[in-house]
């Protein structure tokens, strides 16, 4: 029986085994993850796409604490059906800047991959108060809390640097900016022209929540209300052939 | 007794434990050859679809998919089949819609289906509205009900920053300009329009504020004004709420209803059927000349 016959071998020997099954595990996971680092159409580049500004990044925060992943999911698939009610599907270049990701696995409530835009902030504030005052079919629990916590942003040049250590382009003047920037885009009455020139002109400078003061509900609603709309689908058709 | 294991013609596997042997019977020929089959075709299936990756891209695959390529072909199909209708519909005079019979159902059909895509979450999945998002039901509108009005509304949109033509108005926050005792006078004068239940006693001094401050949106009969969406005050139907309470926080720290614009996100085809949809609702009204 030629090499079948070795079996034996590695039947009879546990840590001989462990460590060839270690390795053919190995060469299977790199064989399937390291193509997608270097591939032409798995690191498409695609127009738009810029870092979070603090505040956006504050409400990705916000968002991955509360768990909307869990029944939100953030990834648009290129299915017609999806395409109708969504958007544009999702583009693997639309979550560079995300770590982690938010693409979800599990829709009890719609996407929100392009949800950017698609409501009034006032919408936001009375969905996230009482979701079933505005959507009576809803099954989404009140967050109507997040408006009463005021946040300083006194963290949030940390967690941008951190984002930088991994890679999102966060430049050193974006870094120490980040309080003011961050007060800026909750306050339209502010001098917020820094804050467009380090995120340009699309940045949303709004109070979201219609409430003095930053609060997580500003936050939440800034990320979701940019969620989408970074890459103009107007101006940029991804390659159809990938 | 049973028989020993040497008395069988069976090989074993050479395996022995405490004198147990296990025998090397061949698999069943069936299972084999659907084993075989199935690496067989996993191979073929590498070669017509897009598998090994190479150095800067992966094969394509003799078949040429792509998913993307399908979504888009499957996309196409369903337009090219109501093209015709589509560009029909998105070219016709708006008020000629209803008078055809085939492209009015086509529609409201289709406005149906768009409405509850994108206008339920805030109109409600039956039109019927919420606190600050109006009914579209009934027969009162804030700037317009027949069929052009609604489909510039639907267009623009209402006070959003993305649409230079977007609807906009905008109520001063009174609580900043008149003293308290002249906002519930006003209020009293306001829901005695409609008669909501009022101190009268409050209802002519509230007339007074009225007509100094309110009348040049809302009229001086306060039926409201269409060209700058200020509400009709007199018909009992409210947008945010008709007690006291409600109606002075209106008059004290006013409203900004937003409604986004729709041309970027809806075909021009889309925009009139939901237009039509919502005009046939019930409170739709007949064009103006």
């Amino acid at each position: 029986m030629g090499i079948l016959d070795k079996h034996k071998v590695l039947e009879t020997n546990a840590t001989l085994l462990l460590v060839c099954s270690f390795l053919v595990v190995t060469i299977g996971g790199l064989v399937q993850i390291v193509p997608l680092f270097y591939l032409e159409n798995t690191i498409e580049e695609v127009e738009g796409m810029r870092p979070y500004t603090p505040l956006e990044l504050a409400g990705r925060d916000v968002y991955i604490r509360e768990g909307c992943y869990v029944c939100h999911s953030q990834m648009i698939r290129p299915m017609r059906d999806e395409v109708e009610r969504y958007g544009h599907y999702s583009l693997a270049a639309e979550s560079m800047y995300d770590h982690p990701f938010q693409w979800g696995s599990k829709r009890t409530g719609p996407d929100l991959a392009r949800v950017g835009g698609r409501y009034s902030d006032d919408w936001h504030v009375d969905h996230l108060r009482n979701p079933q005052s505005v959507v009576p079919e809803s099954v989404m629990p009140k967050y109507g809390y997040l408006e009463a916590t005021l946040l300083e942003g006194e963290h949030i040049g940390d967690l941008m640097a951190t984002n930088a250590f991994v890679g999102v382009p966060y430049t050193s003047e974006m870094i120490e900016a980040a309080q003011q920037d961050f007060r800026a885009q909750a306050d339209p009455d502010s001098d917020f022209d820094g804050l467009i020139e380090r995120y340009g002109e699309k940045v949303n400078v709004r109070n979201f929540d219609g409430q003095p003061g930053v609060s997580e509900a500003d936050a939440l609603i800034a990320y979701l209300q940019m969620l989408g709309t970074l890459v103009d689908f107007s101006t940029f058709t991804p390659d159809a052939s990938r | 007794m049973s028989k020993k294991d040497d008395d069988l013609d069976y090989e074993t596997t050479g395996h022995e434990w405490d004198g147990i042997k296990e025998y090397n019977k061949p698999l069943p020929r069936w299972w084999l050859w659907t084993f075989y089959a199935t690496i067989v075709w996993g191979v073929l299936y590498t070669i017509a679809y897009p598998a090994w990756p190479g150095i800067k891209e992966a094969t394509p695959g003799i078949l040429g998919f792509s998913t993307r390529a399908q979504v888009a072909e499957e996309i196409a199909a369903f337009e090219e089949a109501n093209a015709g209708i589509n560009t029909q519909l998105a070219s016709v005079e708006l008020t000629e819609i209803a008078q055809d019979a085939e492209l009015n159902q086509y529609a409201q059909n289709a406005g149906a289906a768009v409405f509850r895509t994108w206008c339920a979450q805030c109109h409600g999945s039956g039109a019927a509205g919420a606190k600050g998002y109006p009914n579209l039901l009934d027969d009162d509108w804030l700037w317009g009900g027949d069929i052009e009005a609604i489909h510039t509304t639907i267009v623009h949109g209402i006070r959003n920053e993305e649409d230079p033509d977007a609807r906009w108005s905008q109520m001063p926050a009174f609580g900043e300009m008149l003293a308290e005792d002249e906002i519930n006078q006003v209020v009293n004068y306001v829901m005695s329009l409609s008669g909501e239940p009022q101190d009268a006693s409050q209802v002519a001094a509230g007339e007074t504020v009225f007509l100094d401050n309110c009348a040049a949106c809302h009229m001086d009969d306060g039926t409201g004004d269409r060209w700058q969406g200020a509400p009709n005050l007199t018909d009992a139907i409210w947008l945010y709420g008709g007690d006291f309470e409600t109606v002075k926080e209106t008059v004290t720290y006013s409203r900004f209803g937003v409604m986004p614009p729709w041309t970027d996100r809806l075909s021009e085809a889309e925009i009139r059927a939901v237009a039509t949809y919502v005009h046939g609702l019930g409170g739709g009204e007949a064009a103006v000349e």
